[in-house]
């Protein structure tokens, strides 16, 4: 079970409290816990990446185990702490101006 | 007694102000959707618990509300897995998905050079007059998507894109799409006014449109004085049963067409400036229309610290200020375009609302004001909703 932490924002628009835990292909990646994130929760398709392109938004960011992931390619493997549940995936709205 | 309901959208958040057929005690309800900049919302003719809402953020990108119940509760429209999936189990389209028709294309930048069309929010959401499931919505960048599903799903009408888009320019607040005008006579013909490119129409329901700009002059912006397209329409208004007959604050110039925007002259008179935002027609005179002088293009805000509406009785021309109410002094707010609505009652309301986060109304008509909230964050959009 991969636990994912979202911003503020997302968790009001899917409507959840605290980390979101999800059941995820293995191995683990960027790739396949957004896939089954946007599954569960659809209302966030077009949230974190564009729409067709699949792209990470411009001021989204991924973190695990306190490493910054945002640049790396979606279907690397995630640390095996977030694989294994120890730690979330978090997903965080940047801090960027006004 | 009738009942009336203002939706505002802010820079961070919604906001419904109610009130019965006096106008004199309102309740604000809000924010919704704090935090989100709000660009605009507005209620169906057709059936006015029908409400959506343009929610969007430079962060997490564009959701698409709708209350089905006059704003008590919302729904991003289709957003259930099982509404997501087609029959044979593949993923559908989805309400935030606006995806451009065809080959994306490009349109003209600040260096003159082309510029790949980039989604960015929507601006402007225009219910069809008669289906509560029919609705327009104007794009940044400029585009005009039309969903016929209540908003589960937008296509975009590419024609409109086809109408010289290749010379069209983003000016300081970007390329888009911001007002849309329905002819209650003729739902096939539809006017879309775009910063910077112009006046478009169509006759045939959006698969082919038209630039609608003859008459206009732009000297600072396009040296050519024939240019069918280039200009800086800030908004356009027309009264319902008079759709041959628009009106328009033009970033300099305020403007009057008398065939459908077919040509246009300036009416501007004795305004003390004529530059703006928002323009709006009187619901019952057809001829009196208002405006919100500001100062200047660089500095947006109105002349002498007086917020000062003006009325002209006579279709342009001839203006007054109107001012009881408004403040008179050290006043430096701006009126954005979507930010004024009529209402249909008599007399005739007035709202509009500031970059300072007031909203004003007035119940008779324009002759006086006074702040029904004070402080909002900045007023993206007001709209109106009449109650019977």
């Amino acid at each position: 079970m991969i636990r994912v932490a979202l911003p503020y924002h997302l968790r009001n628009l899917a409507r959840v409290d605290g980390e979101v835990q999800l059941e995820t292909a293995k191995p683990a990646t960027l790739g396949t816990v957004l896939e089954a994130l946007e599954e569960r929760y659809p209302v966030l398709r077009g949230t974190i990446r564009e729409h067709g392109t699949l792209k990470r938004r411009a001021f989204v960011r991924f973190f695990a185990c306190r490493e910054d992931w945002s640049h790396e390619a979606p279907d690397k493997p995630l640390p095996q702490a977030v694989a294994d549940g120890e730690e979330p995936l978090m997903i965080i709205g940047a801090i960027a101006g006004g | 007694m009738s009942k009336i309901r203002i939706l505002a959208g802010t820079k961070k958040g919604a906001f419904i102000l109610t009130s019965d057929g006096k106008r004199k005690q309102w309740k604000v309800a809000g924010p919704l959707f704090a935090g989100w900049e709000v660009y605009h919302m507005k209620g169906s003719a057709a059936d006015p618990d029908r409400i959506y809402a343009s929610q969007s953020s430079g962060w997490f990108g564009q959701i698409i509300q709708r209350s089905d119940d006059g704003g008590r509760t919302w729904n991003t429209p289709g957003s259930t897995a099982d509404e997501l999936k087609s029959p044979d189990g593949f993923p559908k389209g989805e309400s935030n998905k606006f995806v451009y028709e065809g080959k994306t294309g490009t349109h003209k930048w600040y260096d003159g050079s082309q510029h790949p069309w980039e989604f960015k929010r929507i601006w402007h959401l225009e219910p069809s007059l008669t289906d509560p499931e029919t609705v327009y919505a104007g794009a940044e960048d400029a585009a005009i998507f039309k969903t016929t599903n209540g908003g589960k799903t937008w296509q975009e009408l590419p024609g409109l894109r086809q109408a010289k888009g290749d010379l069209w320019q983003p000016g300081a607040g970007g390329m888009a799409v911001h007002t849309i005008l329905v002819d209650p006579k003729n739902a096939k013909r539809i006017f879309v006014a775009i910063s910077a490119a112009g006046v478009f129409r169509t006759d045939d329901a959006g698969k082919t449109w038209k630039p609608a700009n003859r008459g206009l002059v732009s000297r600072f912006e396009l040296p050519d004085p024939d240019a069918e397209v280039g200009h800086c329409v800030h908004r356009i208004a027309m009264h319902p049963s008079r759709p041959n007959v628009l009106f328009m604050q033009k970033h300099w110039d305020v403007m009057r067409s008398d065939n459908g925007g077919g040509s246009w002259k300036e009416v501007s008179g004795d305004l003390p400036s004529d530059f703006g935002f928002p323009i709006d027609v009187h619901a019952q005179e057809p001829d009196t229309i208002f405006v919100v002088p500001i100062k200047s293009d660089s500095e947006h805000f109105p002349p002498d610290g007086k917020l000062r509406v003006y009325r002209s009785r006579t279709g342009g021309g001839e203006w007054e200020a109107l001012t009881k109410g408004l403040p008179q002094r050290d006043c430096y707010v701006n009126v954005l375009r979507d930010s004024m609505a009529v209402d249909s009652l008599e007399p005739c309301g007035v709202y509009f609302g500031t970059t300072g986060g007031q909203i004003y109304a007035s119940a008779n008509g324009g002759n006086s004001w006074n702040a029904i909230v004070r402080d909002l964050p900045p007023v993206l959009s007001v709209e109106t909703q009449v109650l019977r």
